[in-house]
């Protein structure tokens, strides 16, 4: 168990190490990293000293170790655009992406689950085939477009909910829902194949011949096995997240990370790219690793190991 | 239908499928014949025409057109060409390196097993799609970086399975015969073991074309994908946006496009893991 922690960890180390690497490469294999981290309105004299800041007549080995360093140190680099200090603009941007992020996976959740259970316990029936046929059209349908329709619908035709910025409550329905709904539909379908799966098992076959009440094979037995592959699942979930977190905040104008990733790119800012990119992935990265944590400890059958 | 209902069931979900990217296939072939008009004239006295159903559309536009008069219909069509070309290409690229790594990692095994599983473990929760932001940053958008970007996530999903196959199949009679007649490990895998996980790797890639053509779509949405004015589906959506109000059908059509496309390819990849491999079900 411990030796199993020792070796999530040393992955997650890896992958973060990997992580720095590409991007610091990224930097020095497009020319000159100056003109980059610089951007267009730079002098000489800011030239001279990021040269000096940054070792660059260093070899590279070196410079990736004061690169690192400094990345450890919370120093992203400045903006190149406004002069800010990147990991500044991160921290004060990073709330707005995290409540979205939550109240959608909140929904995605919350909703996924009694679905998913209902669709597998009326397998073939009216039920199942409409929560599937649902699930199926949500995945299918793209974040960025769902989120346009809605403010159509709800802010400008029905006026009732507000169509993005960062007002009251109201204001998360329309993004929240527009991200949730992608992992609505990918939490339905997980949970009613393995519901499924597991309704199908001799343990399942033996409560019922014991006499086991139906609804008590469906919530302790079945549904309590299904939860594992919702467990692994959220690791997948949040890496896709990211990518949808900035199509949706870009769609509602929401004050986060993603928004500000868009502008970075509409304005070839790099310093922000790129510490933007280290932020999300380091936090994807950690994730994971607790997932597969917490998912050791949830499984008996790896637990015991 | 006859010869399909032989290989499998048959039904309307399946049915759908299969017309949707016969359809699909066919546009993206034969594209620029087929498109009534130039997909990037501008015509300012044709700006914001509705589709043929509304009041005042007329068959002349039967999709509408755009803010500067451009026929939806016609970028829709070439549009077809440029989101399979780059899909499939990440498709293949993705399928062959997580093929051979696969093949590699499962036949070996060992320490080079260990580091080939290790990078996929760290390729599939990683959101690699940031990195093709920070290329998109770095060299401009351009279709390549989505082929790089998703295909440095797919070749994982590849890897595992294929190495896992591999792992069951080598302990296989045939191929301690072969390697007894003295085949090289590189015979062994090009005649004994690519062969066999082909069918496999074909319907895997079968079930992430949806995902991939979603991904390209968000990419070119936020302007890290392919650039303007090449009419990409998500592309499509990111300049109607503005227009959404005045004319719904602008971003509408390019969304409903994706929307049918990737469901049909899902659709599809379902249908063929059911009928020939149902053990990817786990996947």
């Amino acid at each position: 168990m411990i030796g199993l922690i020792a070796d999530r960890l040393l992955q997650a180390a890896l992958a973060l190490l990997l992580l720095s690497m590409a991007v610091f490469l990224l930097t020095r294999a497009t020319g000159s990293p100056l003109d980059l981290l610089l951007g267009q309105n730079a002098t000489q004299e800011d030239y001279a000293r990021l040269e000096k800041e940054l070792g660059l007549d260093k070899p590279l080995a070196v410079q990736y170790g004061i690169y690192l360093v400094r990345i450890v140190q919370g120093d992203l680099g400045r903006s190149a655009r406004s002069g800010d200090s990147v990991s500044a603009l991160i921290l004060d941007r990073a709330p707005a992406s995290a409540y979205l992020a939550l109240v959608a996976t909140l929904i995605a959740f919350v909703g996924g689950v009694p679905l998913g259970v209902l669709a597998a316990v009326t397998r073939g029936r009216i039920w199942d085939t409409a929560i599937t046929a649902a699930t199926v059209v949500c995945q299918a349908a793209p974040s960025f477009w769902l989120g346009i329709l809605l403010i159509d619908l709800f802010a400008v035709r029905l006026n009732i909910l507000p169509a993005g910025e960062f007002e009251d409550w109201r204001s998360i329905v329309l993004p929240a829902l527009t991200l949730g709904l992608f992992g609505l539909g990918g939490v339905v379908r997980l949970v009613r194949t393995s519901m499924l799966e597991v309704l199908d098992s001799e343990f399942v076959k033996l409560a019922r011949a014991k006499g086991v009440a139906e609804r008590d094979v469906v919530m302790r037995h079945a549904l309590r096995n299904a939860m594992l592959s919702v467990v692994t699942y959220i690791g997948i979930y949040f890496s896709i997240l990211v990518t949808l977190n900035a199509v949706v905040e870009v769609v509602f104008n929401w004050p986060g990370i993603g928004r500000m990733m868009f502008d970075a790119i509409v304005f070839r800012d790099f310093p922000l790219a790129q510490g933007m990119v280290l932020f999300a992935a380091s936090v994807t990265i950690v994730v994971n690793l607790f997932v597969d944590i917490a998912y050791s400890f949830l499984d008996p059958r790896i637990r015991r190991q | 239908m006859k010869a399909l209902s032989r290989l499998g069931r048959v039904n309307w979900a399946s049915t759908f499928a299969i017309g949707v990217v016969v359809l699909l296939v066919s546009v993206g072939l034969f594209g620029q014949w087929i498109a009534p008009y130039d997909p990037n004239a501008a015509s300012l006295s044709a700006r914001l025409r509705p589709p043929v159903w509304a009041a005042g559309g007329s068959w002349t536009y039967p999709l509408g057109t755009d803010p500067v008069g451009r026929d939806i219909l016609s970028r829709l069509i070439v549009g077809t060409q440029i989101t399979l070309a780059v899909s499939m290409a990440a498709l293949i690229v993705g399928a062959v390196v997580g093929t051979a790594l696969g093949l590699i990692a499962g036949y070996f095994g060992g320490v080079v097993d260990k580091v080939i599983m290790r990078l996929a473990d760290v390729a599939i929760g990683f959101p690699i799609i940031l990195f093709a932001v920070l290329l998109a940053v770095v060299s401009g958008p351009r279709s390549e970086n989505i082929v790089i970007s998703v295909a440095l996530i797919l070749w994982s999903r590849f890897a595992r399975v294929v190495r896992a196959e591999v792992l069951s199949l080598r302990e296989r009679d045939y191929v301690a015969l072969a390697r007894v007649s003295g085949a090289s490990s590189g015979q062994i895998i090009r005649w004994h073991l690519l062969p066999n996980v082909l069918n496999t790797v074909v319907v895997l890639a079968s079930l992430q074309i949806g995902f991939t053509i979603l991904t390209e779509a968000s990419l070119s949405f936020l302007g890290a994908g392919i650039p303007p004015p090449a009419p990409a589906w998500g592309a499509m959506v990111a300049e109607g946006r503005n227009y959404v109000v005045q004319a719904w059908w602008v971003p509408t059509m390019p969304g409903l496009a994706i929307l049918i496309a990737v469901l049909a390819f899902n659709l599809l990849g379902d249908w063929l893991r059911d009928t020939f491999d149902p053990k990817l079900r786990q996947v």
